[in-house]
């Protein structure tokens, strides 16, 4: 399994991810969107940072840079496929999963440890954890309320697509655990294939033990290995 | 062909939460104005050439549905002019 991790201008997360996935043992390497999906390719991750400036809005231009083409044919095929942060941005903003993240609540850039309960165990992502099982990641952005509208969120809860909601420490998905006033508390949702999920906390935050912060993120980069 | 300007304008759509607007908002009111409501809104100034105004007004709604605007979250109109 080699795991590219598409690099935008802007980008500031794909040397984390990348470190972080081989931590785990999973090979991963920085791939620069013009120069296209290496064809042994068979994980993607759309890290975070802030691809174009997040000029018009966050993920904006990411989403319609060509590679984007490739990586949802990719993600048709079934090659995983993860987006965090502003790669979450993007990746809704490319289709690749339904609504949008816009404007914090508070209007603020909020970086701080958040803690998120499991919805589903039994997708790639998730494998490694329990349903009902609060795990703690950091977030780090100023755009990740989510917004669907009301019929789509509907659709969404249906087909049970929400892999994360923001929680307290106790898995109490709360208002007050809400840190960006998202929709429904959701932190993280899948593609229509289980094998793509996007998600606003940073998973390679809390992977390296080196760090000293929890290591919960673990689990959902396991997925790739 | 003539020459067109086709004023694209993009707002959140109504009950959809605008902070920047309620920021902006907050800080006319702490310059002693007193206001009920504050919406903002995106314009795009696209100059073009077509061949009338409906082509013209296709074009930039078709940049408004693939691009300008996010239909998750905003409305969208256009009006297209004689440059």
């Amino acid at each position: 399994m080699t795991v590219s991790v598409v690099q935008f201008g802007g980008s500031n997360c794909d040397r984390d991810a990348v470190r972080a996935l081989e931590h785990l043992g999973i090979d991963a390497e920085r791939v620069w969107h013009e120069d296209g999906l290496p064809s042994d390719t068979d994980g993607i991750v759309l890290p975070g940072g802030f691809s174009y400036g997040d000029y018009l809005r966050a993920g904006a231009m990411a989403a319609r840079a060509p590679i984007m083409e490739e990586v949802r044919t990719a993600a048709a095929a079934g090659v995983p496929v993860l987006g965090v942060c502003n790669g979450a941005q993007i990746g809704s903003e490319s289709g690749l999963t339904p609504g949008a993240f816009t404007t914090n609540a508070s209007a603020r850039f909020q970086c701080e440890p958040v803690h998120l309960r499991v919805e589903r165990d039994d997708t790639p992502w998730t494998a490694a954890y329990a349903e009902g099982d609060v795990i703690e990641v950091p977030i780090a952005h100023g755009e990740g309320r989510f917004e669907i509208g009301e019929d789509a969120h509907d659709d969404l809860v249906a087909d049970d697509r929400v892999l994360f909601r923001y929680c307290d420490a106790d898995g109490r998905v709360t208002d007050a655990a809400n840190p960006n006033g998202s929709t429904d508390n959701v932190a993280g949702i899948l593609g229509e294939r289980e094998t793509v999920a996007v998600l606003m906390p940073h998973p390679e935050r809390a992977t390296l033990p080196d760090l000293g912060g929890s290591t919960d993120g673990v689990g959902i980069l396991r997925a790739f290995a | 062909m003539t020459a067109y300007t086709a004023t694209v304008t993009v707002r959140l759509k109504r009950g959809v939460l605008d902070p920047e607007a309620e920021t902006t908002q907050q800080a006319l009111e702490r310059l002693g104005f007193e206001l009920s409501d504050l919406r903002s809104a995106d314009r795009f100034e696209v100059d073009l050439d077509a061949a009338d105004g409906d082509e013209a007004a296709e074009r930039a709604t078709e940049m408004a549905e693939r691009l300008l605007a996010n239909p998750t979250i905003h409305d969208y109109d256009v009006a297209v002019a004689e440059r």
